[in-house]
Parts: C-alpha cells; sequence; structure tokens
C-alpha cells in the first residue's frame, strides 16, 4: 500500500534528515581511531567518553525536550553511586553495574519528571536544582553506604565480558566507555529520529501547536526526561566502574553547571554538539588545570559570560560549518 | 524554644537583606540572576578586610560594604547585565553562573580560600537575660536594623514617586517608557541598590553565615528560594518568606540535626509544585 502523495513528501523529508552523513563516519572513525593510535593518552580519553555521555544525555533534555535544568548531576550521581554499591555488593560484572546505573538514573528522573511539568523556566531550574542538592545531601548524610566526604572505594570491577580486565593505563577503560558511548548514540539517534522523537522536537518549538495536534505533552516530557536520566546514571556508572571510586561531587552542582557549559560550547539539539563540547571542555580544563591548578573554575566562568555576551548562536555557527554535516534539528 | 525562635527571626531578616534586591531583578523583572550571591560576598569581605586588616569599627564598615557592592553592581550593570534583560532565561543562567564562578576563583586567589572571621566590638557581643528569654545582643540589634530596612523599602516601593514608577518599569517597560519614565535608570538604579543591599546583608551576616569564596555558591539556593517561595507581589511576600525560611532553618538544625537541609529543599519543592508563582502571587492581571 502506497502512502498519499502529501504524506510520501513528510515522509521522504524525514527519511533525508535522518540520513546518515560522511562527517559522521569520520566522526566516530576519528574515535575509534584514537583507540589505536593515542595510547598513551587514553586516561583523558576515557574521561572524555563519560562525559560525551552525560552531555549527550543534556542534550536530550535541553536540545530536544527543551527543559532548562540546573539539576542534571543527580542522576549522573546516583548512577555512579549504583554501579558502585552493584559492583560491591552484588557483582563485579560491569555491564550488570551499568544496568543498575542506568536503571538508578531512571527511576529518579521518572520521579522527579512530574515536578519539572508544572510552572515557568524559572521552576524547573529551581525544582531540578533541588532535586540535586537532596540527592547531594543524601549522600553526604548516608556515610555508612556511600563513604560521605571520603568517597566511596574498595570497588573490584570485574573484566568486561568476562574477558577483558581493566589495567591502570585506562586501554579497556577507554574502548569500554567509547563502545558504550557510540552504543548509547546509535540508540539515541533513532530515537530522536522516530516519531517519538520527533514529537519531542516538535513540542519543543510550539508546545500550543504540538498540543493541537495531538501530542500528549506532559507524557513525551516524562519518557524524554526519564531516557536522558537513563544515559546521565550510565554515564555516572561508566565513571564509577573505570575510576574505581566515587566522591560526593559527582553530585556536585559544579557538574550540572559543567554538563550545560559543554552543550553550550558544541551547540545543542543535534546529538554531537554535547560531545564536540565535551571534548573540548575536558581538553581546556585539562590544559588549564596544570597552569592552575586551583584557579582553573576562573577560565571556565570566564568563558562562559564571553559566549553569552557574543551569542552563542553565533559562537554555535562558526562550528557549524562542520556541524551542518551532522544531522540536525535545526 | 523562645531562643531559637528568636534566632531564626534574626537569621531570616539578614537572609531577606541579602535576598530583597535579588527578588526585584529575578521576581519583578524577571532576570535570572544567579550572581547574586557575589554581591553579598563583596560585601562581607569589605567588612572583615577593613576591621581586621585596617582597625576600621564595625559600624563605620557597614555605609562602606553597601557602597562598594552596590557601585560594583552598578558597573557591571551597565556594562554587561544590560545585554542580557531580553535574552531567554537559558543565557541569563549561564552567563550568572560565569559571574559566580569568576568570583569565586579570583576571592580565592586574592584573599585565600579560609573562612574569614569576625571581631564583634563588645557592645554588641554577649548576651541578654529578660526573664526566660536568652538572647545576642547581635542577634537583636540585626533584627532592629533590618526591620529599618525592611519599613524603609516598603515605604519606597510602595508610596514614593520612585517606587511607582518602578513598578510601572517592570510592570509595562514599553508603556513607561512612552509615559517617559527613563527605564534604563531605573533599572540601573534598582540593580545597585539591590547589589547595595546584598552588600549590607553580606557584612551583617557575616558572623552568623561565615565568609569564604565559596559563599556565593553556597547560598545561592538561600536567595532563590527566599525569592520564588516569596513570589513577586512586592516586598512583603520575599519578607515573609525570609523569616520563614530562618526559623526553619535554624529550628531544623536545633531538632533535628540529622535531616540537615532536607527540610529546607523539601519544603522549598513542595511550595514550588503547589503553588508555582510562589505563596503571594498576585493574580494573573
Amino acid at each position: 500500500m502506497s502512502l498519499p502523495e502529501p504524506a510520501a513528501d513528510a515522509a521522504r523529508l524525514l527519511g533525508r534528515r535522518a540520513r546518515i552523513r560522511p562527517a559522521e563516519w569520520l566522526f566516530w572513525a576519528l574515535a575509534f581511531a584514537a583507540l589505536f593510535l593515542l595510547p598513551e593518552r587514553h586516561l583523558i580519553l576515557n574521561s572524555i567518553a563519560v562525559q560525551a555521555l552525560f552531555a549527550l544525555s543534556y542534550d536530550l533534555v535541553l536540545g530536544f525536550a527543551g527543559i532548562v535544568s540546573l539539576g542534571h548531576a543527580a542522576f549522573f550521581g546516583v548512577g555512579a553511586y549504583a554501579a558502585g554499591l552493584m559492583t560491591k555488593f552484588v557483582t563485579g560484572d560491569p555491564l550488570l553495574g551499568l544496568a543498575a546505573a542506568g536503571l538508578a538514573g531512571g527511576v529518579v528522573g521518572f520521579a522527579s519528571s512530574f515536578l519539572l511539568l508544572r510552572g515557568s523556566d524559572l521552576t524547573r531550574l529551581m525544582v531540578s536544582l533541588g532535586v540535586a542538592l537532596i540527592l547531594a545531601e543524601i549522600a553526604n548524610k548516608a556515610a555508612w553506604l556511600t563513604g560521605g566526604t571520603d568517597g566511596f572505594s574498595g570497588m573490584a570491577v570485574g573484566p568486561v565480558l568476562g574477558r577483558y580486565a581493566f589495567d591502570i593505563f585506562g586501554h579497556v577503560a577507554f574502548a569500554y566507555s567509547l563502545c558504550v558511548l557510540f552504543v548509547l548514540f546509535v540508540l539515541a539517534r533513532i530515537v530522536v529520529h522516530s516519531p517519538f522523537g520527533l514529537s519531542v522536537t516538535a513540542l519543543h518549538h510550539n508546545p500550543l501547536r504540538a498540543r493541537a495536534v495531538g501530542v500528549p505533552v506532559n507524557r513525551r516530557l516524562v519518557a524524554m526526561y526519564t531516557f536522558a536520566a537513563i544515559y546521565a546514571g550510565i554515564a555516572g556508572g561508566l565513571l564509577a566502574q573505570t575510576t574505581q571510586f566515587v566522591s560526593l561531587d559527582v553530585l556536585d552542582f559544579n557538574r550540572s553547571a559543567d554538563v550545560l557549559l559543554m552543550l553550550v560550547i558544541g551547540g545543542t539539539g543535534y546529538l554531537y554538539g554535547g560531545m564536540i563540547g565535551a571534548a573540548l571542555f575536558v581538553l581546556a580544563q585539562d590544559q588549564l588545570a596544570s597552569l592552575t591548578p586551583q584557579y582553573w573554575h576562573f577560565w571556565i566562568g570566564l568563558a562562559l559570560v564571553v559566549l553569552t555576551l557574543v551569542g552563542r548562536e553565533r559562537f554555535a555557527k562558526r562550528l557549524g560549518a562542520f556541524a551542518r554535516l551532522l544531522p540536525g534539528a535545526r | 524554644m523562645l531562643t531559637i525562635l528568636f534566632d531564626g527571626v534574626a537569621y531570616g531578616m539578614v537572609l531577606f537583606v541579602l535576598a530583597c534586591g535579588l527578588s526585584v531583578t529575578l521576581g519583578l523583572m524577571n532576570f535570572v540572576n544567579l550572581a547574586h550571591g557575589v554581591f553579598a560576598m563583596v560585601g562581607g569581605y569589605v567588612t572583615v578586610l577593613l576591621m581586621n586588616d585596617y582597625g576600621v569599627p564595625f559600624l563605620a564598615t557597614l555605609p562602606l560594604a553597601f557602597i562598594v557592592a552596590a557601585a560594583l553592581g552598578a558597573v557591571l550593570e551597565r556594562t554587561l547585565y544590560v545585554h542580557l534583560y531580553d535574552r531567554s532565561p537559558l543565557d541569563q543562567v549561564l552567563f550568572t553562573i560565569g559571574l559566580v564562578f569568576m568570583a569565586v576563583a579570583a576571592a580565592d586567589y586574592v584573599i585565600g580560600s579560609q573562612q574569614q572571621l569576625i571581631y564583634l566590638p563588645p557592645m554588641l557581643s554577649g548576651r541578654l537575660h529578660l526573664g526566660a528569654l536568652d538572647i545576642g545582643v547581635y542577634r537583636l540589634f540585626l533584627i532592629v536594623v533590618c526591620a529599618v530596612l525592611v519599613a524603609i523599602l516598603h515605604y519606597i516601593v510602595t508610596r514614593t514617586r520612585f517606587g511607582s514608577r518602578l513598578r510601572a518599569a517592570v510592570d509595562d517597560p514599553r508603556v513607561a517608557r512612552g509615559l517617559g519614565i527613563n527605564v534604563n535608570a531605573i533599572f540601573a538604579l534598582t540593580f545597585a541598590m539591590g547589589s547595595g543591599l546584598a552588600g549590607l546583608g553580606g557584612a551583617l551576616g557575616a558572623d552568623i553565615l561565615g565568609i569564604d569564596p565559596t559563599f556565593p555558591l553556597k547560598y545561592m539556593i538561600y536567595f532563590l528560594i527566599v525569592v520564588t517561595v516569596g513570589g513577586t507581589s512586592g516586598m512583603m511576600g520575599p519578607f515573609v518568606a525570609a523569616i520563614l525560611l530562618g526559623v526553619a532553618d535554624v529550628a531544623g538544625k536545633y531538632y533535628v540535626p540529622e535531616l540537615g537541609a532536607f527540610m529546607i529543599y523539601g519544603v522549598m519543592i513542595a511550595v514550588l509544585i503547589l503553588r508555582p508563582q510562589g505563596l503571594f502571587a498576585r493574580g494573573n492581571a
């Protein structure tokens, strides 16, 4: 059965937008090439991969669903502790640990998403910030479980798939994180180009009209937020497993602000922005921290101020030459 | 019991002075200013450093704390904030978080990361015993000073020509401009006053809250709670919210210390869910 003409046009248009561009092959080829070409940089590459997954998750919330949140670290932190506890008390298998991390992030995300449905941007900011602060306070007070300010240690993470044990140079860690990132990215790409993802983008651009054409706005927001929270949880789990340590700063306000900055650097709403931003952010942080170990947040702050004053739209357009080669929501 | 109530009220008063500037910029002008605590920190540092390094008496440092913070606020408003009034909340959040990060690192670099100690003059330290009531003199001083400030503020906003111009400029900047009100100047002046009050609050509260480089981040959430819970109906909403917050925080820490800050955050979320416009919202005019 063939579609009527206008519907077929629309389907073709959407299909064209979802097509895989050459630059995407290049992006992932570069990422996987780093696995073999830069073996001495695997530790920092691993942290890029983890942050990239976290930023990807935040892009789903901010760039696609249009929710400005200041507490995305909540899910990251919950995932990190979940993976840690799973490893310590149940099983050392990394993939099961990640599943626990994603589940924990998702549950917290689902529960807190209902708080975000009401009110304006400001209310959402405040509520998301409040949720993250409460969780940070819980982790701090429940020191018998989380180690409190001393951090959570004593995790013995088993080998990946029962074969590849983690080493101190981060080789296995980076390969593992990159593969997880890739798989989850492909899934996210499918989701945002699915009818579900398109309807979320639609309600971001015009909630009133989206409601009028029959998109259940609240249910879609809950689903997208939960989906993103699962990703953030897994990112936290990755961090916990690859560093074998969880400290309280996984729930820190700074972490929520950092991921916002990463996304702003890379541009929102096309999935690659967060990953590019994460790479630039982590590299810049590494350089700055070696120059001025204590004060690097000053430069991060300066970057934020300049970025917003110059206009992040304009900045994103600079990157746009590259961004246009990638599939976009713009 | 009464002592706790009293301490809570004093704490709440300080919070109100700290946050009332924000209740205008955020509550009335709809500018998400997360950097409000920076001005408070500046005021606190002015007082502490002048007292400890130059031996200036405590009371004499208070006006200076106000002036320095107000001047800083005015400069930043004219040079930076003014470009962001009609941007999206996201831009405003990014910009002001950037300012906070810079201020925290700069204070750490210039002054050092240690908590600053403040030595109150003997006149203001010590305690009074009134029957069953056991009051710190400084707490009493805070309540009196802040109550006077609140009365003056309320008078300015509701009774003076400047107040009515401010309300007009906030409600509808275009019409206000059309009526010949210099909206930009009013916003700038208001912002400077708000920053100055924050500076004064930081100076007054230095003894209770402590002053160190992470001050803007540590108390950001408190200011935001005062404003969002208090709503945007004028000065009274944030005032009541600040007092409630102060009493709840002090009582919570005294009676159920293991709960820590949960109560505050929990109450905030509950209020925001039930009354997204705050406790004292003005009707949908």
